[in-house]
Parts: C-alpha cells; structure tokens; sequence
C-alpha cells in the first residue's frame, strides 16, 4: 500500500477513534460510578444492534490505527523494512481485529 | 572596545578533529568585534592547526557551504556572531553537521544529501527551449507564491543535521529535498508536477514527517519546510481520490 494510502488511513481512524475513545471512557466511568455490576451491563448490551456497531467500529478503527503506527516506530528505530514488516503489519491488525470482535460478540451476542 | 583589550580576551573552543573516531581539541583564540563562529575556525586553521578541515565559500550567507554544529545547534558559521552563541562563559564547541558521513574534522560528506535531492525529483523539467517566448507567470497566483515561500533555500543542510527524522530513518528525504519538490509542484512551468508529487510522496517522503518543526526552527533563512511538507502531504491525498495535478 502506498505511503499516501496508510497515511489516510491512520489518519482517518484517528479521527473515528478520538470520539469513540471518549465515549468509552465515559461510559466506564458511569458504569462504575453508578455501581453497575456486570450482569446490568450485559443486560442492556446484549442484543442492542447499536452496541455491536458502536464497538465493532471501535475495534475495526483500532485494528487498522495502531499497527500502521507500530509499523513506522519500527520503519523509524529499527532497521526492519520490506514484505517481512508489511506482513507483521497486517497479522497484528488481523490480531486485534480478532480479538477486538471475540470481546463484542462477548458483550451483545444474545446466549 | 579596543582591539588591544579584545585581545586579551579569549574565546575557549573545542574543535573536533578526526572523523567518526576522534576527539575534542581546545583552542584559545582571541575574541574580536563582531566576530562569526566561521571567523574563528579560519583563526583556528591559519594560526593553530594548519590541517584543520572545513568548508566555506562566500563568507556572506549565500553558498551554503559553512554550516556546522555549533554548541549543539546547526548553524551557517558564517552568519552567526560569537556574540549570539558563545554566553558569558566565552566557549564554543564546534563539530561536523548531524546525519551526515563524516569526511575529517568539520566537513562532512553532503553526497546522501543531495542524493535524496534527486529521489524526490528536486529538478526542474522545462518545457519550453530557449527559442520560446517566456512563460508569463503571475506573481500573484496562489501556487506561484506558495512557490516563492520556499525558493530562497541555500542548500546549507541545516535542517537535515535538525531533523530528528531524517536520523532515525536512512529512507527518509529530510525536509530541504521535500521543500524544493514542494516547489515544484507549485512551479506551473515545471513538465512534470505529478512526478515530483509522486516521488516526494513515496517510501521515505512526505508523510514520514511529525510536523515538530526542528527545520523550520533552524533554517537560517527563514524558511518553513514543515508547511511545504504539510502542502505535499495535502496534494498526495487529494491525488489519491483523483483531484490532484495535471
Ligand atoms: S517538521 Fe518534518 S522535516 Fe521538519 S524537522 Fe520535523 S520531521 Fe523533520
Ligand atoms: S531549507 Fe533552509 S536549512 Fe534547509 S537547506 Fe534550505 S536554506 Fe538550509
Ligand atoms: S560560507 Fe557561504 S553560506 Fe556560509
């Protein structure tokens, strides 16, 4: 992929990050503050098609953001280039969307 | 002051000599009037250390060819005074330019600089012949000025030796190459504007900036490569979805 291409794309999920991040913080602190325990929360998570899309783009912006910018801390400090880095690129965004989708499906899939 | 008083005051400065290996040497060298740091390295060599290596062309700020690290900052020795760098302490060090190879001494070898010069496509195509009437160029056009912003730049590598960028990553154009191609993309005389977007654009070129601005804060002449990069980093995205330049 281009440098222009990977520049939009971090960019632009940084963007969809930014508010998503604050909400998230936002609803921890509530939940906690408001002494919600965990059988509440899932209790409204599970089945809301609105939560699914909330923390699916959550972890699909996440999985794209950060191994672009893991993939120029290593291009910049390390002597690490070419398909090798490109490939650990995409498996650690591969990683983490997975894992990113296990926690969702965790929270709003209906048992 | 008089110049017998300024004689006796000394300026303490540390020279390096060698190449990657090699160490300080200290010089006493008598402090004068509106003295420049590049004054003091002639001294150095005409009076103290025949073999010390250095380069200098013009004297004025124009060639390009004097800067140093001077006290930790690159800077063109020929335009700055003891006076602004030297405190009250009266010492100055004095080594080659960062992020370059070292050749001996003071000089540095400026063949990877101008190297990424030319992979950023930091050359004019012309598309006109002599036999042509002269392109008519408004000076008030928009690109024109963008281009005038960044023209006057001297060739000198400071901002190279300041970008902490350009020494973490070998690939990385540096901000004077990228400042010209910016240049160029805005020079609507230049044949071949989208290739100079496009080299500057590519592995190692504009978007591997962080926009801190190091290069701005060092050009002695006032230049501000940072927002030509910004500019660069803006046309590329806008070439991607197709808007970019003829
Ligand atoms: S703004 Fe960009 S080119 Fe200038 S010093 Fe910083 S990283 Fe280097
Ligand atoms: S942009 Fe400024 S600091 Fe960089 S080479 Fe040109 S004149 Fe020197
Ligand atoms: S000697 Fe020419 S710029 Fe300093």
């Amino acid at each position: 992929m281009s440098p222009a291409r990977l520049y939009l794309l971090q960019r632009a999920t940084a963007l969809i990050l930014a508010p998503l991040v604050l909400v998230h913080l936002g609803l921890i602190l509530i939940a906690v503050e408001g002494g919600l325990t965990a059988a509440e929360i899932l209790g409204r998570t599970r089945g809301s098609v609105g939560w699914a899309a909330f923390y699916g783009l959550f972890v699909l912006a996440a999985a794209i953001h950060a191994p672009i910018g893991l993939r120029n801390v290593i291009h910049e400090h390390t002597s690490w280039r070419g398909r090798s880095l490109g490939f650990a690129t995409i498996a650690l965004g591969l990683l983490l969307a997975g894992l990113g989708a296990r926690a969702v499906i965790a929270v709003v899939a209906v048992p | 002051m008089t110049a017998a008083r300024d004689e006796r005051e000394r300026l303490s400065v540390e020279v390096w000599r060698g190449r990657d290996e090699g160490r300080f040497e200290t010089f006493a060298v008598p402090h004068r009037a509106n003295q420049t740091v590049l004054d003091v390295v002639t001294w150095i060599q005409r009076h103290a250390a025949p073999a010390l290596a250095y380069r200098f062309a013009c004297r004025v700020g124009v060639c390009g060819s004097c800067a140093m690290t001077v006290n930790g900052r690159p800077r063109w020795t020929c335009r700055t005074h003891v006076s602004k760098v030297a405190g009250a302490d009266r010492r100055l060090r004095i080594e080659p330019l960062r992020n370059l190879p070292r050749i001996k001494d003071l000089a540095v070898d400026l063949t990877p600089f101008f190297e990424k010069w030319q992979r950023a496509q930091g050359r004019f195509t012309p598309t006109r012949n002599r036999a042509d009437p002269l392109a008519p160029v408004s000076p008030e056009s928009p690109a024109r000025k963008a281009a005038d912003a960044g023209i006057e730049c001297i060739n000198c590598a400071v901002c190279h030796a300041a970008c902490d960028v350009v020494g973490w990553d070998p690939d990385y154009l540096g901000p004077a190459a990228l400042n010209r191609a910016w240049t160029l993309v805005n020079d609507e005389r230049d044949g071949d504007r989208r290739g100079v977007l496009q080299a500057a654009a590519a592995g190692g070129g504009c978007h591997s900036c962080h926009t801190h601005g190091s290069c701005v804060e060092h050009c002695p002449v006032g230049l501000n490569p940072t927002a030509g990069i910004a500019g660069l980093k803006r046309r590329s995205l806008l070439d991607l979805v197709g808007s970019g330049l003829p």
